[in-house]
């Protein structure tokens, strides 16, 4: 019996024993280290088939030659630092990306720079791995015709760190993945969403950003997420979210920030979700609730000056809004224990008027609006009356460690 | 002509309610920053009163600065004086002179509470430059009446009602047309309505200066591509433009047909 316990070291580089990734790749033993040395390398997809480490050195760039995937790891316990990939093209038969883990476990992709690729770190059937410092950044011109930054399907328990995602389709694009964790990225300019996941349960999205996407983040059909501490922002545009939300049940979503979007949460379904010490900070509107939802707890937020901050446009049941600072609380506090003596309904009737027609946009601000605003709120008729925040607080919620 | 400018330049000036004029925006702006220190707060503030102060305003005075004047237009009128240079220059002498109390008033606090260092600048030369506008735009519209109506009651009537109809009554006959119409492509039809109310048109503009575009973006297509665009911008000043034009041609139509 013979284990062979020495893991070499193989250098590839001009002047090296090995001049090609490829002859590299081919001799190398299992857990062997490549170390790629600077310089310009084209190639054809490199396929990775036994456990090693492949280290990139400074200026080590891999070029696909093809505009075909560059690097399949069809191997447990590969681990890709330091590389510079480009050249992947868009095809529109097969999802060709620079890094692809296929069906594979214990896996290590950091510090690698991915520019201009169709797809970029691709993981189908892929667990217990971790994606840390990456930098992605693609040209993205239209939806159709892009790949997404980091994309997971089928996985389990995959670590998604201190990376950044930038002109692709999808920031992050996670489909049928549990049990992960996405943490103090950054995903900005991308065509479609910052982060886009389905049907993924009990993830972690903690401390990212979330700046100027086309139309921001998306969340669907998925339970038990947390979301804390992530900033949404500059989303804007005809149909721009912060954050949509589409039937999730029992998550948490907490401390995050949300400032300049054309809305900041839009809600379609979404059952015993906690909403707490969110800032909602000039948005057009804060959130917008529309579908079926239930056991909602919303409070200690602040919403301040936001153009509308909220739309409910069907029966609200057991949810409950208390204790959430309005910038635009019109009332008073007489004892003077920082909650406000008369409740406050933050359902405007222009909100209601703007959801039927979109066009009354125009008229935002306008006298004879603020007029039946008013009207409405002394004696409301068309805004729901059963949403409203009995306990709003006069000061806006800083500490938000509690 | 620039002799009766001068003349009711300074008869304005000399005039009290100038001075009122003046002190209220002057008074309403410190307040304002006295409440707050935030000057995009101020604007927003400023804005939401600006709109429709300045044309209540601005009709009023016009009428009741016409028709104290009455008798002194009948002297001029009996002089070897064009028609259009007696109209004109009264015109102008109350126009300069409402466009420089507010200027004042306005300004003035914005200056002193660091308005040349905020980045808000724009934002308040385009405010300041809108209420120029809207005043201008309402005292054309109440020499109109006032030189329509002899009288004074019936006259200062019309004004207040053009001031309510433009203010108030337009937008909620706008928002009725957009709610039966909603089955309905509005898109060019709201662009259209807008240009009939100088406020609106007002209001338009600094909104989207002011960082609210973000709710435009919800409208969509055309409203955002047209009104958020420079194209749009240009748009409504030239309208605005139209809307100091046409009256004023229309005085100087009405004045030389008047009988006195």
């Amino acid at each position: 019996m013979s284990f062979n316990l020495l893991a070499n070291n193989i250098e590839v580089c001009k002047n090296c024993d090995f001049q090609m990734i490829e002859s590299a790749l081919a001799n190398a033993n299992r857990f062997d280290t490549i170390l790629i040395k600077g310089g310009t390398y084209k190639v054809e997809n490199l396929v990775i088939t036994k456990p090693m480490v492949l280290i990139g050195s400074e200026n080590a760039e891999i070029i696909s030659a093809s505009g075909d995937e560059i690097i399949t790891v069809i191997a447990d316990s590969v681990s890709i630092s330091g590389l510079t990939l480009s050249g992947v093209t868009t095809s529109y038969l097969k999802e060709r990306s620079a890094i692809r883990i296929k069906k594979k476990k214990h896996f290590a992709i950091h510090h690698n720079k991915i520019l201009n690729c169709f797809f970029g770190i691709y993981l189908e059937h892929a667990k217990n791995g971790s994606i840390t410092d990456n930098t992605i950044i693609g040209n993205a011109t239209t939806e159709a015709e892009s790949g997404n930054g980091i994309h997971v399907w089928y996985s389990k328990r995959i670590k998604i760190e201190r990376s950044q995602v930038e002109k692709q389709r999808d920031g992050i694009y996670f489909e049928f993945v549990d049990h992960s964790t996405i943490k103090n990225n950054l995903s900005q300019f991308n065509k479609r969403y910052g982060l886009h996941f389905m049907f993924s349960n009990n993830n972690d999205y903690v401390e990212n950003r979330f700046l100027n996407n086309g139309v921001g983040v998306a969340v669907m059909f998925s339970k038990n997420i947390l979301m804390q501490s992530n900033h949404f922002s500059n989303n804007w545009g005809s149909s721009a979210y912060g954050l949509l939300l589409k039937e999730i049940n029992d998550s948490k979503i907490l401390n995050n920030t949300f400032e300049q979007n054309t809305i900041g949460i839009f809600v379609e379904g979404s059952n015993r979700v906690t909403y707490r010490f969110n800032t909602f900070k000039r948005n057009g509107w804060a959130i917008k609730f529309s579908g079926g939802r239930e056991e909602n707890i919303f409070h200690q937020n602040n919403l301040i000056n936001n153009s509308l901050d909220l739309l409910v446009n069907t029966k609200l049941s057991s949810n409950e809004f208390h204790h959430n600072y309005w910038s635009n609380y019109s009332g008073y506090d007489l004892d003077h224990d920082g909650i406000g003596d008369i409740p406050q309904y933050p359902v405007k009737l222009f909100s209601y008027i703007l959801d039927q027609s979109p066009e009354a946009i125009v008229l935002m601000r306008s006298l004879f609006v603020d007029i039946i605003n008013f009207s409405e709120r002394v004696s409301p008729v068309f805004t729901p009356k059963e949403v409203f925040d009995a306990y709003p607080l006069m000061e806006e919620i800083h500490d938000t460690s509690n | 002509m620039l002799q009766i400018l001068k003349y009711s330049f300074f008869d304005m000036i000399r005039n009290r309610w100038t001075f009122v004029y003046m002190g209220f925006f002057l008074i309403l702006t410190v307040a304002l920053f006295l409440l707050s220190n935030d000057i995009t707060k101020v604007v927003l503030s400023m804005t939401n009163i600006i709109l429709y102060l300045t044309p209540l305003l601005g009709i009023l005075f016009g009428s009741m600065y016409y028709y104290n004047s009455e008798e002194f237009i009948e002297l001029l009128l009996a002089q070897p004086l064009s028609r259009n240079a007696v109209f004109t220059g009264l015109y102008l002498g109350i126009a300069s002179s409402l466009s420089i109390s507010l200027i004042l008033g306005v300004g003035l606090p914005m200056l002193f509470f660091g308005a040349l260092s905020s980045p808000e600048l724009p934002a308040v030369v385009l405010l300041l430059f809108l209420s120029v506008v809207l005043s201008i735009i309402f005292s054309l519209l109440s020499f109109i009446i006032a030189m329509k109506f002899k009288n004074r009651i019936k006259g200062f009537g019309i004004s207040i009602f053009t001031w309510l109809f433009f203010a108030i009554i337009y937008d909620g006959i706008f928002l009725l047309i957009l709610l039966l119409f909603k089955d309905y492509p509005l898109e060019k039809a709201t662009l259209g309505l807008t240009v009939f109310n100088p406020i609106d048109l007002s209001r338009i503009l600094l909104l989207l200066n002011l960082d609210e575009s973000a709710m435009m973006g919800y409208t969509g297509a055309v409203l955002q591509k047209f009104l958020g665009s420079q194209l749009g911008t240009y748009m409504i000043l030239i309208t605005l433009a139209l809307w100091i034009i046409i009256p004023f041609l229309y005085i100087l139509r009405i004045g030389k047909k008047k009988d006195i």
